[in-house]
């Protein structure tokens, strides 16, 4: 098992955000955390960085996390947060450079232009990243941490925290392909928040979904995105379509004439009608 | 190639400007003044020969050379201090004097000079000559260590929290150093205006060895800190993420500032505008890695000082104008001018 997660807890300002969690993750596994705003979902994988304290025990190849040295823990483990904003004047190279551990042999030219190539930012990487759009920070920020594991002999986990967010349909199609790729060629184990139901169900192995602090649901994608589900987590309904491809798809119900969203905020403006 | 493919001038070119930049500095100051040296009296003490004219080998050995060494480590100290200070708070604002740690160190030194006779006894009993650098070194350190603190409550730097921090810590540390000086007798009065305006009219061996030490530390402890505050630039968290030990890193960069602005301030008062000018001036030319921003912060700072001085012993020839003066008039048009030119901070 490359990540363990046994009954985490955290709380921030006295109030219980995530609530005795377990989870494991197996070399090879793509694991997407489901859950409304507010669920916990980025708390928990912030636990899991070591950017917060937590209650219970999260292992990494068997080794509680606190008991990493720093350094080898950051050629195993790589995190990328929600946002990272750069007010500096840092090229695109030099931001992926970052990325790149001390510790890992030689000066790793090869494997950075690979992933810039990837990740379709070889033709940035002159450019200053102030200046750069959402996207392109997005997938700037992804080879950055990339850069770190990406040539690490041993387990390796990836955490993304909705790493495609800012990205356009096509670019979210290639993030996460290559995140696939990496995890079914390469070995990672990948615990990625994601909002998108659609990409999740597309791409994940296995879905988790929270609410209030607490784990919900666990399994596949065909048993945790149903109509109830989504109307006891999420509170609206939805259809869920079976597609060809081999996945469900999420379409969500208008919402009929008579919603408040649709009304006419003046009961004379419907009179008038 | 002077320009990389960033459009941004090459480390090594830069360098060698910045240090043929800094030689000619060094020959302008040590050679100007009220007592102007030739170049061929300057080459003959080098070489180890007396020079022609006795009076020359003193002003050169006794006044000109302490004071251009003094004057090229306080403006590397305060350089290198801002673009740490910038680097840890992620925020081109951040400089030594406007988080309030010059003034500080600045207090704890007046502190020293008119307490000493009295309630400061013991302190001057237990340091002896290094009553003044200490103090101001503590002083410099407190303040950075309480700016730090009022500013990350959150667990992350809230930036106008920590400006608003520093122009508190500004006001108090005035605040006291006005009440000390209202205290203070006339030959106190005097070594007091020399604090506050900043200058290098003193400077001596003396000055020098007590200054030196802490500067020289700071100045080499920095370039450590380079890697983990190059990760600083993209945020706190990252910092941890990619491996470093985020607070051992904060600590060693406060430290690091505090030694080296409390030993500048003893040595030299309150100079201004070095920290903040020169960093960002050397990003805009460079780019942002810490790597290339804290040597040529140092040569730059250096020499931009030294220039300075140099200058404010002209200006009103016999008379020195306060560097600290002098330093505020060149750097704030300037630092104006670049602002209206850069889009990017």
């Amino acid at each position: 098992m490359v990540l363990s997660v046994n009954n985490v807890s955290v709380s921030l300002e006295r109030s219980r955000i995530v609530d005795g969690i377990d989870c494991h993750l197996k070399a090879g596994e793509l694991l997407m955390l489901l859950g409304p705003n507010g669920a916990g979902k980025s708390t928990l994988l912030k636990a899991i960085s070591g950017d917060l304290p937590y209650g219970g025990s999260v292992t990494l190849s068997g080794q509680e996390l606190g008991q990493w040295h720093p350094e080898r823990l950051a050629r195993q483990r790589a995190v990328m947060p929600q946002r990272v904003e750069v007010n500096f004047p840092l090229t695109v190279e030099e931001v992926v450079q970052l990325g790149r551990p001390r510790t890992a042999p030689g000066s790793g030219k090869r494997v950075l232009d690979e992933l810039m190539n990837e990740l379709d930012i070889t033709h940035l990487r002159h450019r200053l990243v102030p200046g750069l759009s959402g996207g392109e920070q997005q997938r700037l920020q992804l080879a950055r941490v990339l850069a770190q594991i990406i040539d690490s002999p041993g387990d390796r986990l990836l955490l993304l925290d909705e790493c495609t967010s800012a990205l356009d349909p096509a670019h979210q199609q290639m993030v996460l392909d290559l995140v696939r790729r990496l995890a079914k060629d390469e070995g990672f184990a990948v615990l990625a928040v994601v909002h998108d139901l659609n990409l999740a169900a597309q791409f994940a192995d296995r879905l988790l979904v929270m609410k209030a602090g607490r784990l919900v649901h666990e399994g596949s994608a065909r048993d945790v995105l149903t109509p109830e589900l989504l109307e006891t987590v999420y509170g609206f309904t939805a259809r869920v379509v079976e597609l060809e491809e081999g996945y469900p798809m999420v379409v969500p119900r208008r919402r009929g004439r008579s919603s408040a969203y649709t009304a006419p905020l003046n009961p004379s403006c419907r009179q008038a009608s | 190639m002077i320009r990389d493919a960033a459009g941004r001038l090459g480390f090594a070119p830069s360098l060698v400007v910045a240090l043929l930049a800094a030689t000619l500095v060094a020959l302008v100051s040590i050679t100007s003044g009220a007592y102007p040296l030739a170049l061929g009296d300057i080459l003959s003490v080098i070489i180890g020969r007396e020079a022609s004219d006795p009076v020359a080998s003193m002003v050169l050995l006794e006044v000109r050379m302490p004071r251009f060494l003094l004057g090229f480590l306080v403006g590397a100290v305060l350089a290198v201090s801002g673009a740490l200070l910038q680097g840890l708070f992620r925020n081109p604002l951040a400089d030594p004097g406007l988080i309030g740690v010059s003034a500080g160190a600045s207090l704890a030194a007046i502190a020293v000079i008119v307490l000493g006779n009295t309630w400061l006894g013991g302190w001057l009993a237990m340091t002896g000559e290094w009553a003044l650098p200490i103090a101001a070194f503590l002083g410099g350190s407190c303040t950075v260590l309480l700016a730090w603190r009022i500013a990350n409550r959150s667990g992350q730097t809230a930036v106008a929290t920590l400006l608003l921090a520093g122009i508190a810590i500004n006001a108090v540390a005035g605040a006291a150093t006005g009440l000390l000086t209202f205290y203070a007798n006339d030959e106190e009065l005097r070594s007091l205006t020399f604090w506050t305006m900043g200058s290098l009219g003193h400077a001596g061996w003396d000055d020098l060895l007590v200054g030196a030490p802490f500067m020289l530390l700071a100045l080499l402890a920095a370039p450590w800190l380079a890697r983990p505050l190059d990760a600083f630039l993209l945020g706190e968290s990252v910092v941890g993420h990619l491996g470093y030990r985020t607070d051992t890193v904060k600590k060693a960069a406060i430290l690091v500032v505090g030694l080296g602005v409390g030993a500048a301030v003893a040595v030299s008062g309150l100079i201004g505008f070095v920290g903040l000018v020169v960093p960002h001036l050397v990003r805009q030319l460079l780019g942002a890695s810490h790597r290339v921003v804290l040597p040529l912060s140092a040569l730059v700072g250096g020499t931009l000082l030294v220039a300075a001085d140099s200058l404010a012993r002209v200006v009103v020839a016999p008379a020195e104008l306060p560097i600290g003066l002098m330093m505020a008039l060149i750097g704030g048009p300037f630092f104006l001018a670049l602002l209206l030119r850069t889009k990017v901070i």
